[in-house]
């Protein structure tokens, strides 16, 4: 029988690795993931895990140890939002070259410019070519799920990459709602052992990683990442489904919502989900065909999968909790609109950013968009790129 | 043990011949003897930051390091083996590794002076057991001889260029060993290419197979920017030590301990007249930037006798 708790975003993540006992962790507090290294320091002290803390003096350094720590051979883990992502910039690429398939947690927040501690999401929006898989949480459960199977993602001989395991600051890391837990033998059976092929501390062959390799190697490695990437789709699925078994949950690249008949159609991703949930409950309750896109995976993007799910729409909003200042919209819309060309799905799509620095998203905002795409069948012209709820 | 030279000479050598590093590399020389000083039953694994040493050993697919190696990029090498380190612990304790390893990490003094610094003192700092090695060849060699804070004070580099306007770089060198020392480490020691290498090794074997962290600072010419004549590496050694340009010490829990005091100490010019990057110095009109630098190598020898002395 799975455990009915009560729980904030961080302490469900922070439950999930004191479950899984990874071998090694190396952590610099940011807030808000800040709380995820201090409740594991306070479970090692109380002997409640085993792993390995490393507490380093920034996160540029924090992403090295668990790189050094996972070739060695450990199973290796962070935890990071904004700012402290963003320093780790350079070595989120090595990591991704090295194919060490660590797993962070990320709990979103504005980077800095003016300096903002809520949530968006352009910290692992920033880090989305990185070559880390990424995938995002609405609510605290589906945090403490996506982490529980980030590792058998992670750690797929056909994947191989690092993974960062989303989660909206504050909205869900610091929200206390009620989670089911699934019992610790069950989680350490389905996350099983890392043993990796090649390691350095493997007495029997040593192992030289982190080459210079210039341009007759170079492009057969980012090659090889590109086929791990594409693989990771196949093994997210696949682990998906194992997960259903212990959890009863499941899980796919995006949550649809709703959508069976639906005509206006919201594509968003995080804990803005749910507030939209309740905005299309409204308007079907008034005959209004609304539903509802809930991208879980971003890297890779399943860009086919989401036109196949939007071909029969009338109208698309795309929803972006990031800035990429391209003045051509946001990286979910980029990305989206790209896929929908491809597949010849001509429904009319508008992207908007919203809740940047942790301006509220409400059911009314969620409405207000809606009422827009109903506007934009009716033969409005859509208003790209659109700030929500800005102060003019 | 007595450092027999020709035992340690027969030891197999951890640093395969067929690497890249130019004829006559300081640091080349360095990390074949602080390898020597493994005990051949025990296994190591190798950190790196980026430099000249990376992209010269380990060109992909080929690989000098008979030993694991890990290089990941230039400012955190620190980090990166502390990692390893406490994984080794980690995987120990859980029976997965059973073998003992050692773990050594070398960089330049850009990697570890400059944009290394901060990984490099919270690796001391959290007193990792690992020794970090910097081979200091007093500039950013790898990207063509630029100024680091290990440079000499009036050394000719390509971002401190002699001029009309301009003497060199303006500044002191940064006394690391010392800032290292202060992080209350285990071993700290200074050495250089000398002799039989008897001092280096010796080091090298206290700072490996001391418990916790260790850092050795070892001055290592580069003859391409120090611009000297290759074969004389280890004349311009025995002149750095001789003049106290480059002291030899360790510091032991804390304690500072000289290893060596010349005998005749030697005027600083016979130092810097064997290289390039001074030439200017030696001009008549400069002839008092020659007594500036003369009083700044007493001033620090003064001082390290003072704190050899307490």
């Amino acid at each position: 029988m799975s455990i009915r708790e009560r729980m904030s975003g961080n302490e469900a993540v922070a439950h999930a690795i004191k479950q899984i006992n990874p071998d090694v962790m190396a952590a610099f507090p940011i807030t808000p993931s800040t709380e995820i290294p201090q409740m594991v320091s306070t479970f090692i002290a109380n002997g409640e895990c085993t792993t390995e803390f490393i507490p380093v003096e920034s996160e540029h350094s924090s992403m090295s140890a668990t790189m050094g720590a996972c070739a060695a051979g450990a199973r290796a883990i962070t935890a990071t939002s904004s700012c402290g992502l963003a320093y780790m910039w350079e070595v989120l690429y090595v990591a991704a070259s090295d194919r060490l398939p660590i797993v962070m947690a990320v709990v979103n927040r504005a980077l800095t410019g003016p300096i903002n501690i809520n949530c968006d999401h352009s910290d692992s929006m920033g880090a989305r070519d990185a070559g880390w898989i990424q995938i995002y949480a609405e609510n605290n459960q589906e945090a403490y799920d996506n982490y529980i199977q980030s590792f058998r993602i992670a750690e797929h001989p056909d994947v191989r990459l690092p993974f960062m395991a989303c989660q909206d600051g504050f909205i869900t890391s610091h929200a206390i709602e009620n989670i089911e837990l699934i019992e610790t033998d069950k989680v350490k059976a389905f996350v099983g052992d890392y043993e990796p092929e090649n390691y350095l501390l493997n007495k029997d062959m040593p192992m030289a990683i982190g080459p210079y390799a210039n341009s007759p190697f170079y492009m057969e490695t980012k090659w090889n990442q590109r086929m791990a990437m594409k693989n990771a789709k196949k093994v997210i699925l696949e682990v998906a489904k194992e997960f259903e078994k212990i959890s009863g949950r499941s899980y796919g690249f995006f949550e649809e919502y709703r959508m069976d008949d639906a005509e206006y159609v919201i594509v968003i991703m995080g804990s803005a989900a749910g507030t939209t949930k309740d905005a299309v409950d409204a308007l079907r309750n008034q005959g209004i065909k609304a539903g509802l896109v809930k991208i879980r995976v971003f890297r890779p993007f399943p860009g086919e999968e989401l036109a196949e799910a939007l071909k029969n729409s009338k109208a698309i909003a795309i929803m972006d909790r990031a800035e990429s200042f391209s003045a051509y919209g946001g990286p979910v819309g980029s990305e989206l609109k790209s896929a929908l060309f491809d597949a010849g799905v001509t429904a009319k799509t508008v992207n908007y950013f919203y809740g940047l620095g942790g301006r509220d998203y409400t059911v009314e905002t969620a409405t207000d968009v809606y009422q827009d795409l109903i506007d934009i069948t009716n033969g409005a012209t859509p208003v790209q790129f659109k700030y929500i709820g800005i102060r003019k | 043990m007595a450092f027999n030279f020709k035992e340690v000479m027969n030891k197999p050598e951890r640093f395969a011949p067929g690497h890249r590093m130019c004829a006559g590399c300081g640091a080349a020389i360095t990390v074949r003897t602080v390898l020597r000083a493994l005990k051949p039953e025990d296994k190591a694994v190798i950190g790196n930051a980026t430099g000249c040493l990376e992209v010269s050993s380990f060109m992909y697919p080929y690989t000098a390091w008979e030993d694991s190696y890990m290089h990941n990029a230039f400012e955190n090498a620190g980090a990166t083996l502390s990692g390893i380190e406490t994984a080794y612990y980690a995987l120990k304790k859980k029976g997965k590794v059973t073998d003992n390893y050692k773990f050594i990490t070398f960089g330049g003094d850009g990697g570890t002076y400059d944009i290394g610094f901060q990984s490099l003192s919270g690796a001391m700092e959290r007193n990792h057991d690992l020794v970090y090695v910097c081979y200091d060849n007093g500039a950013y060699m790898n990207t063509g001889t630029q100024r680091s804070s290990a440079t000499p004070m009036y050394a000719d580099t390509t971002t401190t260029p002699v001029g009309t306007e301009s003497n060199g770089k303006m500044q002191n060198r940064k006394d690391l060993a010392s800032i290292i020392a202060n992080h209350d480490i285990p071993y700290v020691a200074q050495s250089t290419l000398l002799g039989t290498m008897k001092d280096l090794y010796e080091k090298a074997e206290k700072a490996i197979y001391t418990p916790g962290a260790a850092f050795l600072n070892v001055m290592s010419p580069c003859p391409r920017g120090w611009r000297y004549d290759t074969p004389d590496i280890m004349k311009i050694c025995k002149l750095a030590v001789d003049t106290c340009y480059w002291p030899l010490f360790e510091v032991v829990e804390g304690k500072w301990i000289l290893n060596y005091e010349p005998k005749k100490k030697l005027p600083i010019e016979d130092f810097l007249r064997q290289q390039g990057r001074f030439k200017h110095l030696f001009k008549p009109e400069n002839e008092h930037l020659l007594v500036q630098y003369q009083e700044e190598v007493d001033r620090r020898w003064e001082d390290l006798l003072f704190k050899c002395s307490r």
